[in-house]
């Protein structure tokens, strides 16, 4: 790893400014960062440390919301009261991110800001049509997630809380890689409003929206609404943990098992 | 070169660090702690696996600045002064819960962050997936889901002391 400078700013204003230089990274939980800063993959000459930052810190329901600050860990998602009583889906989800040293140091906003391929958060910030809450903007969830490690941060752009509106239903399954657990495909479905949408992750370069299961979902809740639909392998992720085909494969599986998760 | 003050094991320490120094190096070069190990080096193994106010954490993944001010505690820090082992030390050895004893130091950690977490008692599932994040390439893990299951009674009051192995 290449040294850097260490900046540990107390507000959001004073991380933004350090963030201003282009070869500056922000670092949350550090559990993708420091990996890659080892790898040599990210040379930062600055790397901002955002934990102190109170802005970015706490759970909380607002109105018909669960506002979550992006310095939240996924232990803490995975624990809080407020996400377990009002989209348990959400919860269930944080506590099976990684391991248990990774979900004692990794943030929710450090996830979603990078925005790997086989990231869990994408697809529940998705389906569930949340708002990411920006140092600049509001953001919504279709226009967040671009592409692969891409998302529609400006560079120092930074997280600072993502609200996720409470579902009727919701529910999560994935199917993980045997040997290193991260997900092949997982799919996050949610009711919300009478709105049903369907977020598929790890199956793509990027979480996608599955359009014919939301109809589907829409006209029927079930898990057999929507297990005679194949999932296009076009465009999918085929690499040595398994084809295109066998994703899409389990697109549809995953689904299934989602909708019976959720109820 | 930033500086950082954490308390260790009960001690507290002052060091100059460089911004890319990992915890992991502070503890085994710096203050010279060796029963913290590298294995992976890549956040897999869980053999450098320490507490960070209570909690445990990978310490090749994680920078030494980022535990300013915090309080760490390895595997040294875990028998009494007197040599008195902890109760997951005592049920490692019991039940032969190690073989090479490469991972042991991290398993032990995670363990007991494991059984704290669960107060209400652990199921042998539950100790499964709690050591998700810490690979053994000896025991096959069977003595070492036993030890915590029987650590985790004497952690939790339900015994004075380690329930003695089969024969």
């Amino acid at each position: 790893m290449y040294d850097f400078q260490y900046h540990k700013p107390a507000s959001v204003a004073d991380a933004v400014k350090l963030l201003a230089d282009p070869d500056a990274k922000a670092i949350s939980g550090g559990q993708t960062l420091i990996p890659a800063l080892k790898h040599r993959l990210n040379r930062p000459t600055a790397v901002v440390d955002l934990s102190g930052i109170a802005e970015m810190k706490g759970i909380r329901r607002e109105g018909n919301a669960i506002v979550i600050g992006a310095l939240s860990r996924h232990d803490d998602v995975a624990g809080s009261a407020e996400v377990k009583a009002a989209i348990p889906a959400l919860a269930d989800m944080a506590a099976h991110i990684g391991d248990t040293q990774v979900r004692n140091r990794g943030t929710m906003g450090g996830s979603i800001s990078n925005n790997d391929p086989a990231a869990d958060y994408p697809a529940a910030v998705v389906a569930l049509n949340a708002t990411v809450i920006t140092s600049k903007r509001r953001i919504t969830a279709d226009e967040f997630f671009q592409g692969m490690f891409t998302t529609a941060l400006e560079p120092d752009e930074l997280v600072i809380a993502i609200s996720f509106p409470v579902p009727e239903k919701a529910g999560y399954a994935k199917m993980r890689n045997p040997a290193s657990r991260y997900v092949m495909a997982g799919v996050f479905v949610a009711k919300t409003g009478g709105e049903v949408r369907v977020a598929v992750n790890g199956a793509a370069p990027c979480v996608f929206r599955q359009g014919e299961m939301e109809a589907a979902l829409g006209a029927n809740w079930s898990a057999e609404a929507v297990g005679g639909i194949k999932q296009d392998a076009t465009d999918l992720n085929g690499d040595i943990h398994g084809s295109a085909e066998y994703r899409a494969h389990l697109v549809t599986v995953m689904a299934k098992r989602a909708v019976a998760a959720a109820g | 070169m930033p500086q950082v003050t954490l308390t260790v094991n009960g001690q507290t320490h002052t060091a100059e660090v460089e911004g890319r120094t990992l915890l992991v190096e502070l503890l085994r070069e710096t203050l010279r702690l060796t029963g913290t190990h590298v294995g992976c080096d890549t956040s897999q193994c869980g053999a450098c696996v320490v507490h960070i106010d209570g909690e445990s954490v990978k310490a090749c993944t994680t920078l030494a600045v980022m535990a300013n001010g915090s309080n760490v505690t390895t595997i040294e820090g875990l028998a009494a002064a007197d040599g008195t082992l902890h109760p997951m030390q005592e049920a490692f050895r019991e039940y032969h819960a190690l073989q090479c004893g490469f991972c042991t130091p991290g398993m032990v950690m995670s363990a007991i962050d494991l059984v704290k977490k669960h107060p209400d008692g652990l199921t042998e599932q539950q100790i499964r997936e709690g050591l998700e994040g810490n690979l053994c390439r000896c025991t096959g893990y069977h003595n070492i889901v036993k030890a915590i299951a029987a650590a985790a009674e004497v952690m939790h009051g339900k015994r004075a002391e380690i329930a003695r192995a089969a024969e």
